[in-house]
């Protein structure tokens, strides 16, 4: 097997993961939905580094990992307070932008 | 298992690891996008992390393979499970869609972006693969060569990453905490408020039913036999995840009679019949 | 000799500045001071006549250049002099009379506290003229132009707490203007045309120019002469112009600054020449004003006024003249100095009577003057005959060969302009006749004035008196002086190019034609005022009497075209303005508006829709990236 499959996988994954973005409502499956396509992203760097030989890639996708921390912390973070605020986890309640 | 990583194909027990767990991937993301409880999609989302972070490990990046476990699956998604029951574990979401055409358009652009995405890696023609043997045996293992890397080419990259991560738990704090703008009230206030406004003074019932049912989410019966919501705390109320069990017990009172009735009627046929 | 040229321009300048800047200090002694600035203008000029007299006919043109005025690439202007005999002759009628009507004016403004600014305002128009006249280019000469309109402006309205006065002022000044822009395109036309607007260089290439052209710059040209010479169509504001004092409208309106079309025209001969169609123009203008002036003449009773109308009457007669090329161009000039001596004799004469009856002006309230205004009388009456033609005065020698002139144009129109002339001649003897008979003849009909007092009619000072009979001997003599041997057409010949004109019928038909006209007008005249007592309060009169009592209906006729018209005008502009470019306006920006209201139906809130836009727009960015890496 070629591990240029890795790479096909890993874009199944992220369309996936877009496309959980655009149809789900509840801000904690979009949440996940971003993660996945995070996920889809360093496992396209990791087969990078593979193929390149090379731990750049690794490194990058370390990276990913800890701005993704950070993301999912902040982010679960308003999510709670947008749920106290309005009772609901939903993206499409939070339309207020908007004339 | 890193100096077999061949330059052009991998092995075959690679290859089939790659098709079985690959699938349970696949299947994994799109259980998280369908299923309509988000406790599912977590769970279906951490199965997928576990499968990558095999992935990984077969793609020689060690370190990383360890770390998706630990703190993707294990830290970060576990973040999410809680989030989850914060929010309510048992509300389902509805999967019809409610903006219009949204659908059609993400459907549209999802398989558009998909399908030009892997035409261009195939375009790529991507055959050499140089393997990671050399760069992992450079400074004695993956570990040590991402630490060489990290403190050295990337050491910037990474104090600024540690400059965000204090930020986001900052940040976080200050997004979930509530600043208080007056003195608490105490006890006492509280208690001469609730005379004064005439409500319920003495302390709430408490829930459950007998010794059967003394479950919080069970609410506890008036004389009459009629279940009191007072007697339910209001988060499960608000939840609508209150159990009713007042006919169960009305019906184990009638059986209760009943069996008594019959009792005390065989005892009376037997006094009659010692008589 | 040229250096003095400058002099002429700057002593009376001198004079403006200083009695316009220097204060109540100068109360006492500005009159003289300006006065004096005058009179040493008209030395230096008579200097420099004499020293031109001293040269050959061809070279007495003098020229003086000061400075470059203004210097862009391809265009110069100079501040340049250009003395000639055309030029020499204005000089000295304007200095001459000037001088005169300034020290008349000290006698007649003695009682207005404003007297230095008068005087000021007179040395400005002096100044004003003398450039016009001296200029040896058309800008400088708009420069000048637009100096005597100024100080004409300022001198009519000088009694402004009148608002008759102040009115008439503003009516000249936008008359004027009118032909201002006709002069000031036609320097435009010139510097499109010819490269240049100085008097030689445009002179000199007229032959090359195409007549079209040229008949547009002489029209225009055309349309300046009658600005400021009050011609139809733009003759409507010298009768209101007589709102100023009488000195003004003997100087301005009368003997100098109404006749710098006249001026504009002969020396712009060049062009009119090779411009036949501009020319039959000019002589139909001056055949209009002539008859236009004189009917109105006979009906104002308002003395200055009638004095009014017979100068429009006799600026036609000049019109005329300079329209009919080189056989009148000297003619025109001629009768032009004559007119500029006997019709300042005649303002100042009603000035003087006016002064001695206590300022009014309406002719039915005198009569009878003669006894008490000898002088006045003696020097009017004059100044009245030369006026009307009377065999051996200035004006018989100088309108008989108008007269002569307009019959030699030959052919049908030179009928009917020969006809015209003697009809004019006629009507002029008639109201001139008129005016004297009323004013100094008959019984007294005098009323007292507004503040009950009686008039005391008396002779006007020396200082008046004396400029009244040194202009009468102008009015007497300057015609035989300069008409018999031709003299002054040799005078003018290098300019002018005179050229004899030969009427159809004989010069001493044509005279004794005149002169019976001349007859016949004062006649009537006589018949009607003279033998019969004149009534206080004007009759009600034909319909022609009472149109020409309204200046035959010009503000009538003004009013109605251009103010009745121009408020439709702007009403209209401003309706198209309200309706279409408001409603374009308004358009684009309700439209604007409505577009984006529907684009804004885009901007739902849903976050999901942005994420799908965004997520369509990196497709498409992967697409493009795909498609150039293919291409």
């Amino acid at each position: 097997m070629n591990p240029v499959n890795y790479l096909y996988l890993a874009a199944l994954l992220f369309t996936i993961g877009a496309a959980g973005v655009l149809i789900r409502r509840n801000a904690i499956v979009v949440f996940m939905c971003v993660e996945l396509m995070l996920n889809a992203c360093n496992l396209a760097f990791v087969t990078f580094s593979r193929m390149h030989g090379n731990l750049d890639g690794q490194i990058i996708a370390f990276f990913t990992m800890v701005v993704a921390a950070a993301e999912v912390v902040v982010g679960l973070a308003i999510i709670v307070s947008v749920f106290r605020a309005r009772h609901s986890a939903s993206v499409d309640d939070a339309s207020l932008m908007k004339l | 298992m890193s100096a077999n990583l061949a330059a052009y194909a991998t092995s075959s027990g690679e290859a089939f690891q790659f098709w079985v767990l690959g699938t349970v991937a696949v299947a994994g993301a799109l259980a998280t996008i369908l299923m309509k409880k988000a406790m599912h999609s977590a769970l279906s989302l951490a199965g997928t992390m576990i499968v990558l972070a095999v992935f990984y490990l077969a793609n020689g990046a060690y370190f990383l393979g360890i770390v998706q476990i630990v703190v993707y699956t294990g830290a970060i998604m576990m973040l999410f499970l809680f989030i989850v029951m914060l929010v309510g574990v048992t509300a389902a979401d509805s999967l019809k869609e409610t903006i219009k055409g949204q659908r059609w358009w993400a459907a549209a652009c999802g398989l558009g972006f998909g399908i030009l995405l892997i035409a261009g890696i195939g375009q790529a023609s991507l055959t050499e693969f140089a393997g990671l043997g050399a760069a992992n045996a450079a400074h004695g293992g993956n570990v040590e060569g991402l630490a060489a890397l990290i403190f050295t080419k990337y050491v910037f990259a990474f104090e600024i990453t540690g400059a965000l991560l204090i930020t986001a738990a900052v940040g976080a704090m200050v997004l979930t905490h509530r600043e208080r703008t007056e003195r608490a009230r105490t006890q006492r206030e509280l208690s001469e408020q609730r005379v004064r406004e005439g409500k319920h003074l003495p302390p709430l019932p408490a829930p459950g039913v007998y010794a059967r049912h003394n479950a919080v989410d069970i609410a506890g019966l008036l004389p009459d036999g009629t279940p009191s919501e007072l007697t339910v705390i209001s988060t499960l109320r608000k939840r609508g995840q209150v159990r009713d069990v007042s006919t169960e017990a009305m019906a184990d009172l009638k059986a209760l009679e009943q069996r008594s009735e019959e009792r005390l009627g065989r005892d009376r046929d037997e006094e009659e019949a010692t008589r | 000799m040229e250096n003095l040229i400058a002099l002429l321009v700057g002593a009376p300048l001198l004079g403006a500045a200083v009695l316009l800047c220097g204060g109540r200090r100068l109360d006492k002694s500005g009159h003289w001071l300006g006065t004096l600035l005058a009179a040493v203008s008209f030395f230096i000029g008579l200097a420099l006549f004499a020293d031109m007299l001293g040269k050959g006919a061809e070279d007495r043109a003098m020229h003086q250049r000061l400075f470059t005025w203004i210097s862009v690439d391809g265009f110069q202007a100079d501040i340049a002099f250009q003395l000639d005999q055309l030029s020499m002759t204005f000089v000295l009628l304007i200095t001459g009379v000037g001088t005169l009507i300034h020290v008349y004016s000290i006698g007649y403004m003695e009682h207005d506290e404003r007297r230095r600014r008068f005087f000021g305002y007179l040395n400005l128009f002096v100044a004003a003229m003398l450039l016009l006249v001296l200029a040896d280019n058309f800008l400088l000469l708009y420069f000048g132009w637009e100096g005597v309109g100024l100080a004409s402006y300022l001198l009519i309205g000088f009694w402004q707490h009148k608002p008759t006065a102040a009115t008439a002022a503003k009516k000249a000044f936008l008359v004027n203007r009118v032909g201002d822009m006709g002069l000031s395109i036609a320097i435009m036309l010139m510097f499109t045309t010819f490269g240049t607007f100085a008097f030689g260089p445009v002179f000199a290439a007229t032959d090359e120019a195409s007549e079209g052209k040229l008949t547009a710059i002489g029209l225009m040209l055309l349309l300046a002469a009658c600005g400021k010479s009050a011609q139809v169509p733009l003759q409507s504001w010298l009768g209101d112009a007589m709102e100023g004092p009488t000195p003004v409208s003997a100087l301005i309106h009368a003997a100098t600054m109404v006749t710098a079309g006249v001026y504009l025209i002969v020396r712009s001969a060049d062009i009119f020449n090779a411009a036949p169609d501009a020319q039959l123009v000019v002589t139909v203008v001056g055949a209009v004003t002539l008859l236009f002036g004189a009917i109105v003449g006979c009906a104002k009773d308002d003395i200055k006024k009638a004095l009014a109308g017979s100068t429009m009457s006799q600026i036609g007669y000049m019109i005329l003249a300079a329209g009919l090329g080189p056989i009148g161009y000297a003619f025109a000039i001629m009768h032009l100095v004559t007119h500029g001596f006997f019709k300042a004799g005649l303002f100042l004469g009603a000035g003087s009577v006016m002064h001695g009856m206590n300022d009014e002006v309406d002719m039915r309230r005198y009569g009878g003057l003669r006894k008490y205004m000898p002088v006045t009388f003696a020097t009017f009456g004059l100044g009245y005959l030369a006026i009307i033609g009377f065999p051996g005065l200035s004006g018989f020698f100088s309108k008989d060969k108008i007269i002569e002139a307009a019959f030699a144009k030959g052919g049908t129109e030179g009928w009917i302009l020969g006809s015209v002339t003697l009809l004019g001649a006629a009507i002029t003897a008639y109201y001139m006749t008129r005016v004297m008979l009323m004013t100094f003849f008959g019984e007294k009909r005098w009323q007292p004035d507004a503040e009950g007092h009686a008039p005391h009619p008396h002779e006007s000072p020396k200082s008046m008196t004396i400029p009244m009979v040194l202009l009468a001997f102008g009015s007497v003599f300057a015609g035989a002086f300069f008409g018999i041997g031709d003299r002054f057409v040799a005078w003018l010949e290098p300019v002018t190019n005179f050229e004899h004109g030969h009427p159809p019928i004989s010069a001493g038909a044509i005279t004794g034609a005149t002169v019976a006209v001349m007859v016949i007008g004062v006649g009537i005249a006589y018949l009607q005022y003279g033998r019969r007592p004149v009534p206080v309060v004007a009759p009600r009169g034909s319909l022609l009497t009472r149109a020409a009592r309204r200046d035959l209906l010009q503000d009538d006729f003004n009013h109605a075209v251009f103010v009745t018209g121009g408020t439709h005008l702007t009403r209209s502009l401003v309706y198209v303005d309200h309706t279409l470019v408001d409603g374009v306006v308004n358009g684009t920006a309700a439209s604007v508006g409505g577009l984006s209201g529907r684009l804004r139906k885009l901007q739902n809130g849903y976050a999901r829709t942005y994420a799908v836009s965004m997520f369509g727009g990196t497709a498409v960015l992967i697409a493009a990236t795909l498609l150039m890496r293919a291409v």
